[in-house]
């Protein structure tokens, strides 16, 4: 056997070959929310999809998140964090992370908990203004442990690749459920409560000042921080497993949907046209139902989702009240509008009421947006 | 870890009379969250109202 195929068959025997990144949209090609996301407030904002930034307890940030088109060779896209109000004082309690959760049923392979348990690796791209330490973590919600790794940015502004390898664990299963177990948290900035004991590389019950030592302060200014290329895998670090658009956005969609086309941000009054309504839209049909039939109106999800998701609803017609109303669809400029009172929505499908039955000869809509995000 | 500002919660009911859903202005924004522990919006609904934080009004 050649060297080749003995290495092949090594790789083969020890790692899988597809769907080994455990992280989903990690080229950050799918952004369903738009493309960028003006931050103001703490909060959590995400885009590109699944991924997450948080902010704590800041008074002065303003930021900007987006799906940038600066990227390493390979890579289409990446996502950028950038600073436009600098927080002048970092207190104690402030933190910034950029993170991704992931349900247990899918952290199985990791084996965390038992005598089998294994190492996972990190890799990413990343660049940024602002040189420095950064820490990287994993925190295991059912149990309250986590480990974090620091990486260094060397030069301003330039494309770095990172491999982070963080030990095997075997205290602590993870749930095998779709609930919230693992955070994977890059972070941008964290205050004295998170960064004033020792590091804690190892496996432990989770220490909050041993989180975040020395990490560097990325919005004591204005500036930016950019990543693509986020893979976590069992095992070493291997090459990043670059997906079809087609599989990232179908896994994205378990998580986050909307009734209106991919490239359109959801917006009220959107009237006749192709975002007007179509399929996706939740419709009440018209007279082709009793009126005293209480149905609401419905509509199938396109991916099933982690679980029923909540809505924020928007008017299809020109006319009419915004918002979590039923609308005339059948005829834009028809102000005909019934409050929606509830909703009794499930993994596969949205349903809307108004508050009693509708006399009204129209089909009445409403688009959404879907969030099922741990 | 959540930073929701979460107000006037007030739970909806389907035609049996049922709640089966909150609706709630989160983060600024009017949402339709469903009865179920596992959406993270009806967890922390629930986190606040054990907290004292928040009162879920009852249907209309």
């Amino acid at each position: 056997m050649s060297k080749a195929a003995e290495l092949a068959a090594l790789i083969g025997s020890q790692t899988a070959l597809s769907n080994r990144n455990l992280i989903i949209n990690g080229a950050m090609q799918v952004a369903q929310r738009g493309t960028s996301t003006s931050i103001t407030a703490a909060g959590s904002y995400f885009s590109p999809d699944r991924f997450e930034v948080g902010i704590t307890a800041t008074d002065q940030l303003a930021a900007t998140l987006s799906q940038s088109t600066t990227a390493p060779d390979g890579f289409s896209n990446s996502l950028k964090f950038e600073v436009t109000t600098a927080e002048t004082t970092l207190d104690a309690d402030e933190i910034v992370t950029l993170r991704q959760k992931f349900e247990g049923q899918d952290l199985q392979r990791i084996a965390k908990g038992t005598s089998s348990a294994e190492q996972v690796t990190a890799s990413f791209w990343v660049r940024s203004s602002n040189t420095g330490t950064y820490i990287l973590e994993l925190y295991d919600s059912d149990n309250t442990r986590q480990v974090s790794k620091s990486y260094t940015i060397n030069s301003a502004n330039t494309w770095e690749y990172k491999t982070i390898t963080f030990p095997a664990d075997t205290t602590g299963a993870f749930d095998n459920d779709n609930n919230l177990s693992l955070f994977f948290m890059f972070w941008l900035a964290a205050g004295s409560d998170y960064t004033s004991g020792t590091l804690n590389t190892s496996w432990a019950s989770a220490t909050t000042a041993n989180r975040v030592v020395g990490q560097t302060n990325l919005i004591a200014s204005t500036n930016d921080f950019y990543i693509t290329g986020v893979q976590l895998e069992v095992g070493t670090a291997t090459p990043f497993e670059h997906r079809l658009f087609q599989d990232e956005i179908t896994r994205c969609k378990r998580y986050y949907q909307k009734s209106f086309p991919y490239g359109t941000a959801p917006f009220n009054n959107a009237g006749q046209g192709g975002t007007r309504w179509d399929e996706r839209t939740a419709i009440w049909p018209p007279n082709s139902f009793s009126n005293s039939t209480y149905i609401g109106a419905w509509c199938h999800l396109s991916v099933p989702m982690r679980v029923a998701p909540t809505t924020t609803q928007y008017n299809c017609n020109t006319l009419g009240t915004s918002g979590s109303y039923l609308n005339d669809v059948q005829n834009s400029g028809i102000s005909t509008s019934y409050a929606i009172t509830s909703t009794n929505h499930n993994t596969e499908k949205l349903h809307f009421y108004p508050g009693g039955i509708y006399s009204f000869g129209n089909a009445l809509g409403v688009n959404w947006e879907a969030d099922a995000e741990l | 870890m959540s930073d929701m500002t979460i107000i006037n919660a007030q739970y909806g009911v389907d035609p049996e009379g049922n709640n089966t859903s909150i609706k709630a202005t989160i983060d600024g924004t009017e949402m339709f969250v469903p009865i179920d522990p596992a959406n993270r919006h009806y967890a922390e609904i629930m986190r606040q109202v054990d907290a004292g934080e928040l009162t879920i009004q009852d249907a209309d």
